[in-house]
């Protein structure tokens, strides 16, 4: 299979996760999204590791499932103390932080 | 073979990737992204990539995704109501054409890039290519300083979900009373140490039996 192929794929998913980070309002559908755009560039490291015959790329990978899953970790634990705080579940609520 | 194979997990891909945006329910949106990175999982195996392969199915579709599950079902139910409509119509359609110029201008970038490899399936690489011994090898000698960054980073994220998580003074309800295990080990009036040196005080069960007889208020 051509490589071009990969890379497009992960462009396509990519796209929607950030179209998914831009039209969601909920914090756990946007972490997920993020996730979506993560995987995206694995694809893309991943597919350049074979390329190059070389597995720098997938350690690349690896690190960034590594991010990713503290990124994860962080981002449940400020929803559940969202949640714990009874404030609304909504990114467009909780602008404290806005200016 | 490949090509097909490819089809398949590709188009499985997108799909779990278009579910995860478009499905209301944030229980099926997890449930969406799980497929998506299990068909990941197969278009790395195409690549040659086993154990980041493995990887991704054991941690990720396995570990993190129970832990979204649990936040969801913790979470997500009383407010799936209030997520109806994502966002208003304006802004919706800007994410959607701003969506769209992104896969355009990458498309261009992968598609107008000098590199002559991508057009090809890649160089012949060696039977055993991708698997743990050499991303071992990899993560040991020369990416020792990344590896050990990546230990640390996941102790400080998980000290740092622990103390984003627990429950401070002031949060919890007032009706919400505290229960100890002591209480059911030792009930009151069972003739304890502490009740020895103290006289009956302590738990509220012991402030409902009143002082004991013949000593007047007892000793707080």
């Amino acid at each position: 299979m051509n490589l071009n192929w990969y890379l497009v794929v992960s462009a396509l998913v990519f796209c929607i996760g950030a179209g998914g980070v831009l039209t969601r309002r909920n914090p756990l559908v946007v972490l997920l999204c993020l996730e979506l755009m993560l995987n995206a560039a694995n694809i893309a490291l991943i597919a350049f590791a074979r390329m190059w015959g070389n597995v720098d790329g997938q350690i690349f990978a690896i690190i960034v499932m590594v991010v990713a899953a503290c990124e994860v970790c962080i981002g449940l634990g400020l929803v559940v103390a969202i949640y714990r705080r009874r404030l609304p579940i909504d990114v467009d609520e909780l602008r404290e932080l806005q200016g | 073979m490949t090509e097909v194979l490819f089809f398949i997990a590709a188009i499985g891909a997108i799909a779990g990737a278009v579910g995860v945006v478009s499905l209301q329910n944030p229980f099926y949106s997890v449930l969406a992204l799980v497929f998506h990175l299990l068909s990941l999982a197969a278009l790395f195996l195409l690549l040659q990539a086993q154990f980041v392969a493995a990887a991704q199915v054991v941690v990720y579709a396995g570990a993190v995704m129970v832990l979204y599950v649990f936040v969801v079902a913790y979470v997500g139910a009383a407010e799936a109501a209030h997520f109806k409509a994502p966002v208003g119509g304006g802004q919706r359609t800007l994410a959607i054409a701003f969506a769209l110029a992104l896969f355009v201008e990458l498309c261009i970038a992968i598609l107008g890039s000098g590199l002559d490899a991508l057009g090809t399936n890649g160089p012949n690489i060696a039977f055993g290519f991708g698997g743990p011994e050499q991303l071992g090898q990899a993560l040991l000698t020369k990416f020792l300083v990344a590896f050990e960054l990546a230990s640390y980073l996941l102790l400080i994220a998980a000290v740092g979900a622990v103390v984003l998580a627990r429950r401070r003074g002031g949060i919890h309800d007032e009706e919400e009373t505290r229960v100890s295990a002591m209480a059911f080990l030792r009930p009151p009036g069972v003739g304890t140490m502490a009740e020895a040196v103290e006289g009956r005080t302590g738990t509220p069960e012991h402030r409902e039996l009143g002082p004991p007889a013949g000593t007047g208020e007892p000793v707080r």
